[in-house]
């Protein structure tokens, strides 16, 4: 009976802590419901709308057909449209396009030459989804609303994988991976930061002398930019030697974007430092950022299968455009000029959560 | 202004609550320069909340105070060079040594590189911290932490060191080399606020208020407290104090009655004329002989004297 009492109290004071415990308690209800709906929606493999770009330099009355055929399977977003085929590969390399679509001048005697493909489809192949969903564009039949298909083609197009030709998942995953272990890591160290000094007494003491609050966040992040970057060597190393995961583009690029990412995320987390009261809660926050950030990146799932509130939550987190930059560098041989605006975004971010970070900081205990 | 440069402190109806919490409340002090001032009251007077009001860490929700000529309600930066503070708990870095923490300290206030080294090797012997120079904050004794804490409280030279409950954590022995270590630096010209709640320690203050649930109900000189109780304070030798100080208590004219050990320490108001005999009487007429005589306040007479009168009915507090 006793023993009962005792472990009813040791119940019962832990539901009045968790009670008392704001963002624990926020975590326990937000973190289920928000990330379900949230992956409910956005984790679908269907991928539609990829962008993608048309080269029609047959400009036919059929070749015009089979574009429209093809806009309406809605499996390519084939807004844009571009005179050559090099057009095409630099888009692709920016990351502007995902698929291109190529129809030579000869487009319509090829249409009733079965030996040989109608078009081309250029595609991304870094990522194995988009190259899988190309493929599946390819063997679908096309009906030539013409006499002379009485026998329709086996393949009108022929699909044409860029940058990881032998579909190496290493390959396609680590330079993503580089942005997961980055925010993990990063955003950690500087979360608990705050809250660990405040925990521990340091901070009363702390914000009574002369060090502004300006001194005291910057001087807490900078050494972890510096581990931040010695992390990407230690990757860069591991996937080389391990993996063969190629730097196609430059490597003094990639850590220039890698630098602006870690500033981000370190940010980040000395914002979420702000907000928490106890380490804990700290850390709570960064999985609550971090859970997303795997999913809602283009890490996992492709960015364009996801449904535009998805995409738009993917685009406010810093790592879905470092995984842009990283790609494109690492795989397709991109320079920093082709990517500046995801460069940009994270130098943005960067401040802005800095900026919040240091104004939020009080130097007051009440 | 000649009144601030007088004062190091003057503060005028200052007042905190916390949500319906008053934890100090109409409080007007005058910390003079150069001497210890000691703030004495028991856990929850209020002695943290004034402190940490003065030195511009928690905002005052009414009234002012100026600390060496600086409103705390307005904008502290200009304040936190000029003064030194230890807080109640161990606030360095556990994880650090003693001399990293002392040159973090030093790199703070801006001690230049070329006063640093040597600045640092004068406290280390005189805070006595010589032999412990390399070993993790962390792992000290409590008196080793608190001469560690107060040698990086006087690092820069401040001209006002704000001390909380310095010394409720260590030893008898540890605490009076502490209170050396206070008067040298009172000597040197320091002014110093401690918050205790010893008496002994209070005594060695040259000036002191006294503090109970947020109200300042005396200050001045200790001297001049203990002569101005209002109180007549007599001593009780009883062969059975347990059953003398119940009978004196339900005495309507004894104020209040404190053991120690076998004694009794009485306290009576002035008014009441012959209180020797009035007690002497009470007591024998219980059967219960005993030896009596005046004696002079002591300071913990003073804080019973003090607090007993804000919760006796109908008392003027």
């Amino acid at each position: 009976m006793n023993a009962l009492i005792r472990l009813l109290a040791v119940m019962r004071k832990e539901l009045r802590q968790l009670r008392r415990d704001r963002i624990t308690f926020a975590m326990i209800v937000g973190i289920p419901i928000g990330q379900i709906l949230l992956f409910g929606y956005a984790i679908n493999t269907d991928v539609r709308y990829l962008a993608a770009a048309v080269a029609d330099q047959a400009d036919s009355h059929l070749s015009r057909q089979f574009i429209a055929e093809l806009r309406q399977t809605q499996v390519l977003n084939l807004d844009d449209s571009v005179a050559t085929p090099e057009q095409l590969e630099r888009m692709l390399r920016s990351g502007a396009i995902s698929v291109g679509l190529y129809i030579p001048p000869d487009f319509d005697r090829r249409v009733i030459d079965a030996r040989r493909p109608d078009a081309h489809l250029l595609v991304d192949g870094a990522d194995p989804t988009i190259l899988g969903v190309a493929n599946q564009l390819a063997t679908m039949p096309i009906a030539f609303d013409t006499w002379r298909t009485a026998t329709p083609p086996e393949r009108a197009l022929e699909v044409r994988p860029y940058y990881n030709p032998e579909r190496r998942t290493a390959v396609y995953v680590v330079p993503g991976l580089i942005g997961v272990i980055l925010t993990l890591t990063m955003m950690l160290f500087t979360a608990v930061a705050i809250v660990r000094e405040r925990e521990r007494g340091n901070l009363e003491l702390l914000i009574n002398t002369p060090v502004s609050t300006a001194q005291l966040m910057v001087g807490k992040v900078v050494p972890y930019i510096g581990i931040g970057l010695l992390q990407l060597a230690l990757i860069i190393a591991v996937g080389d030697l391990l993996f063969d995961v190629p730097i196609r583009g430059s490597v003094f690029e990639l850590y220039v974007a890698a630098f602006a990412f870690i500033a981000a995320n370190l940010a980040l987390g000395l914002f979420i430092s702000t907000i928490a009261a106890t380490q804990f809660q700290a850390m709570q926050v960064t999985f609550f950022i971090l859970l997303p950030s795997i999913l809602l990146s283009g890490f996992v799932f492709p960015f364009a299968g996801m449904p535009t509130f998805a995409q738009f939550l993917g685009e406010l987190l810093p790592i879905t455009h470092f995984i842009r930059l990283t790609r494109g560098i690492m795989l397709r041989e991109a320079s920093l000029s082709e990517l500046s605006s995801e460069l940009l975004l994270l130098v943005l971010f960067a401040a802005v959560a800095m900026a919040a970070a240091i104004r939020r900081f009080s130097r007051r205990l009440d | 202004m000649p009144a601030t440069a007088e004062f190091a402190i003057r503060a005028r109806g200052l007042t905190r609550k916390f949500g319906d919490l008053v934890a100090v409340k109409d409080l007007d002090l005058d910390v003079p320069r150069a001497g210890i001032y000691g703030f004495l009251g028991p856990n929850g007077s209020g002695k943290s909340t004034t402190i940490r009001m003065l030195c511009g860490l928690l905002t005052p929700t009414r009234g002012n105070a100026t600390v060496l000529g600086v409103d705390v309600s307005g904008n502290t930066e200009a304040l936190k060079p000029r003064i030194g503070y230890m807080t109640q708990k161990f606030s360095l870095y556990g994880d650090l040594t003693v001399r990293e923490n002392l040159e973090f300290i030093a790199d703070i206030y801006s001690v230049r590189r070329a006063e640093r080294s040597a600045r640092i090797a004068e406290l280390l012997r005189d805070y006595d911290l010589e032999r412990q120079v390399n070993q993790l904050a962390g792992t000290m004794s409590g008196g080793q932490r608190q001469r560690l804490a107060l040698a990086c409280a006087v690092l820069h030279r401040p001209e006002l060191l704000l001390l909380d409950e310095p010394t409720s954590a260590v030893d008898p022995r540890s605490r009076r080399d502490f209170w050396a270590k206070l008067f040298e630096l009172s000597d040197a010209g320091a002014t110093i606020l401690v918050s205790t709640h010893y008496m002994d320690e209070a005594e060695r203050c040259h000036r002191l208020a006294i503090l109970d649930r947020g109200v300042k109900v005396a200050d001045g000189a200790p001297s001049e407290l203990q002569q101005s109780t209002g109180m007549t304070v007599v001593e009780v030798l009883s062969e059975s104090p347990t059953r003398a100080h119940a009978l004196l208590v339900e005495l309507r004219e004894v104020s209040s009655v404190t053991q120690l050990g076998i004694r009794l320490r009485v306290l009576v108001p002035c008014t009441i004329a012959e209180p020797q005999d009035l007690i002497s009487r009470a007591l024998a007429a219980q059967g219960l002989p005993a030896e009596t005589r005046v004696v002079g306040a002591s300071l913990e007479d003073v804080f019973v004297a003090v607090t007993e009168a804000r919760q006796a009915p109908g008392a003027a507090a």
